[in-house]
């Protein structure tokens, strides 16, 4: 039975580095950066039930924690990224072309 | 058998810590409100008149000591320690240094005194008083040291601050020029003399470095080493004490302001080689090919030099000529194995030369900085403490009989002559006639007749006390100088002579008395020959002459400037330029500039991965990540 929320997390992992790769504005990688983020929560909190250990679920809540902090850091820098060239396309940000 | 005296030390340390102390001030000072010139001097000739005073009590507590015992020695501290070599800062006082400490500190505290005056109102007055200090300490430690390594720091000491003081007008190029042709040619000297002393330790220095211990195994030295460190160590003394082939600095140096050309080139530093020579009479005894040597390339300067004098316009030129030629002599003494006379002609030089440099500076600056000759005349009538006192020193120099300069001159000759180098002589005789003539020619010409520029004879004014003073003393020691060794035949004892045996290796030839007077005879007949000359020549009004044929050749001092400047400045300039453009662009740097090339092609492949878009550097991330569990999931067995 847990099986099937690990498959999940896989799922919305895999989703999350696709959007991560594939897309090109500034908001959606973040949203897909948060989604790879539950992804792995779901993944510890199924294992934390599989294995009748309560770790997972700390980690879990940790990482709620991390991402809030993140987002809120995330979210900042985007604005000033919009300010800085009035646009979100990641391509435009390419200063460290070698 | 020496005794140890520390007080030694502090010889050398007094104007050595001046010159560190006013060297602070000045540099704490120079950029807001100065100390006062008068602090400034004050300060500058405390440590050399100290430095009298315990040369003064030196010579006294040598004196007490029976002659073969007049040895003191101070070690200050160990240098360094190299294997069997063991070098001290260690200072010696025997009779030869003791002379020259003597007349070393009493010059040098009377040029300080004047250079109060002749300094005034220059804007750097405290970095010459510091410069000044500093050149007496290492001459000092030049004098004082214990053995050749020691004395080569004072040697180097003084080469340094003479390239200082040269220069010390920086604002003019000529001066800088002038600065560093002294000390490159130095340099060549000194090569020299570095050399020379590496023979000498892998001679005889295997037990002690030091004069005494060196004298003591003088006689293990092989003739062919003997000679080659004779002759190096000559070399040495020509770049320091202007001899042919490398005096061409000293008419330079006279860049410098007076005091300086008068305390460094003309009366202490110059003459170090002449000291140097004398020094190492212990081994320059044990090879008289080298004496030999010495004494034909002295008379010779001695002769190239007067005669480049007599043509000479600048007052500075005509008195720097006379200073190498009168080096020549001092050479030709010490080459001749007359140690004695040469140290003996070193003293009184030392008072004549730097009297007559004093003089030139204080007609120099009577008349606002005007140097040459032409346009001076008729300043006996203005100057009149400075005419008679130059009056006195042109005597001197000339070789008038009671004068310091007759006697230890005609010693020289009279030696020359008794040791069998006839030649040397003769030479000797005709430049005692040609310097009489020049020196002449020069005091003629500025003080007698009637002014030849009306406007700088008017506003031409006697100098100040602190300058006339040092004037009058060194001339009373140009006149008397030369009683500390009158010659048996006049009824003297030669005390100075004597006074030295003790520090020397010298054999005094009994020739008879024939031989002596001849000497002297030929010397007053040279001087009275050349001073009736220049007083026929010279005393009637005469502008400068044009110079035509030989005489040009000599007044352009036989283009030997500008042949080594052909020879040897010039292909080495070309070596130089084409190092720059050839050897330094193709050979040293084209390795380096390859591996920087090779750098960058490494950088050019993997500069692709770079693109710059943030979600490529995501895959890049994903794929190790990917990469890295994969291997670690194989490791655990999963």
């Amino acid at each position: 039975m847990v099986s099937h929320y690990l498959f999940l997390s896989i799922i919305l992992f895999c989703l999350g580095i696709l959007g991560v790769v594939s897309r090109r504005n500034v908001f959606i990688v973040f949203m897909s950066i948060e989604l790879m983020l539950n992804a792995a929560n779901l993944g510890f909190v199924s294992l934390s039930r599989l294995h009748v250990n309560m770790d997972g679920h700390v980690l879990a809540l940790m990482v709620m924690a991390v991402a809030a902090a993140e987002a809120a850091l995330a979210l900042a820098v985007i604005i000033l990224l919009h300010k800085h060239k009035g646009n979100l396309d990641t391509n435009i940000f390419s200063l460290l072309k070698g | 058998m020496t005794h140890t005296v520390t007080y030694l030390g502090f010889i050398p340390l007094l104007p050595l810590a001046g010159a560190l102390l006013i060297g602070l001030i000045y540099v704490v000072t120079c950029q807001g409100k100065q100390i006062s010139e008068r602090l400034y001097g004050i300060l500058g000739c405390v440590g050399p008149v100290l430095s009298f005073f315990m040369a003064v009590k030196v010579f006294f507590a040598l004196l007490s000591l029976p002659a073969e015992q007049r040895f003191l020695s101070h070690k200050a501290f160990t240098w360094f320690a190299v294997g069997d070599l063991d070098v001290s800062m260690g200072f010696l006082a025997d009779p030869l240094s003791s002379l020259m400490l003597l007349f070393v500190t009493f010059v040098g505290s009377l040029i300080h005194i004047y250079s109060i005056g002749y300094m005034a109102g220059d804007q750097k007055f405290g970095k010459f008083f510091a410069y000044l200090n500093l050149f007496l300490g290492s001459m000092l430690i030049l004098v004082l040291g214990d053995g050749p390594v020691v004395m080569f720091v004072g040697w180097e000491g003084v080469g340094l601050c003479s390239y200082l003081l040269i220069s010390f007008w920086s604002e003019d190029t000529d001066n800088v020029v002038a600065g560093n042709k002294a000390f490159i040619v130095n340099r060549i000297g000194d090569l020299g003399f570095v050399l020379g002393m590496a023979f000498l330790f892998w001679g005889i220095g295997a037990d002690g470095f030091d004069y005494l211990s060196l004298k003591a195994n003088a006689h293990n030295l092989t003739a062919p080493v003997g000679v080659l460190v004779c002759l190096l160590l000559f070399v040495g003394a020509t770049g320091k004490s202007a001899q042919i082939p490398l005096y061409v600095w000293l008419p330079d140096a006279m860049a410098g302001p007076t005091p300086v050309s008068a305390l460094i080139h003309a009366a202490t530093m110059v003459t170090a080689g002449v000291y140097m020579v004398a020094r190492f009479s212990f081994i320059y005894a044990h090879v008289p090919a080298a004496g030999e040597v010495v004494a034909w390339i002295g008379i010779l300067t001695a002769l190239l030099a007067a005669i480049f004098g007599m043509f000479q316009s600048d007052i500075k030129k005509i008195l720097a000529y006379s200073t190498v030629s009168q080096l020549g002599y001092m050479f030709a003494g010490v080459g001749v194995a007359a140690y004695s006379a040469g140290i003996f002609h070193v003293f009184t030089h030392a008072f004549f030369k730097a009297l007559l440099f004093l003089g030139a500076g204080s007609v120099i600056i009577a008349l606002h900085h005007q140097q040459d000759i032409w346009k001076m005349g008729g300043l006996r009538s203005k100057l009149p403490v400075t005419y008679w006192t130059m009056l006195i020193g042109g005597l001197a120099l000339a070789g008038c009989p009671p004068f310091a300069g007759f006697i230890s001159k005609d010693e020289i000759l009279y030696s020359a002559l008794a040791n069998g180098h006839v030649g040397i002589w003769l030479i000797g005789v005709l430049v005692a006639g040609i310097t009489a003539y020049y020196t002449f020619r020069m005091i003629f010409v500025v003080f007698h007749g009637s002014p030849r520029d009306q406007e700088a004879y008017d506003h031409a004014h006697e100098s100040p006390r602190v300058m006339l003073i040092p004037l009058l003393i060194l001339a009373a020691g140009s006149m008397f100088a030369g009683y500390a060794n009158i010659p048996a035949i006049f009824g003297g004892h030669q005390r100075v002579s004597h006074w030295l045996a003790p520090s020397l290796v010298e054999h005094h030839p009994h020739s008879g008395l024939g031989l002596e007077i001849l000497a002297i005879a030929a010397s007053i007949l040279a001087f009275v020959i050349g001073i009736s000359i220049a007083y026929r020549k010279f005393t009637v009004q005469v502008d400068e002459p044009d110079y035509s044929g030989i005489k040009k050749f000599a007044y352009h001092k036989f283009y030997v400037d500008e042949l080594y400047h052909k020879v040897i400045v010039a292909p080495y300039q070309f070596v130089g330029k084409a190092i720059s453009r050839v050897i330094e662009p193709y050979v040293t740097d084209a390795p380096v500039q390859a591996s920087g090339w090779l750098y960058r092609m490494c950088g050019l492949a993997f500069k692709v991965v770079q693109v710059g878009y943030v979600r490529i550097y995501a895959v890049y991330m994903v794929i190790g990540v990917s990469i890295l569990s994969l291997l670690l999931s194989r490791s655990l067995n999963f």
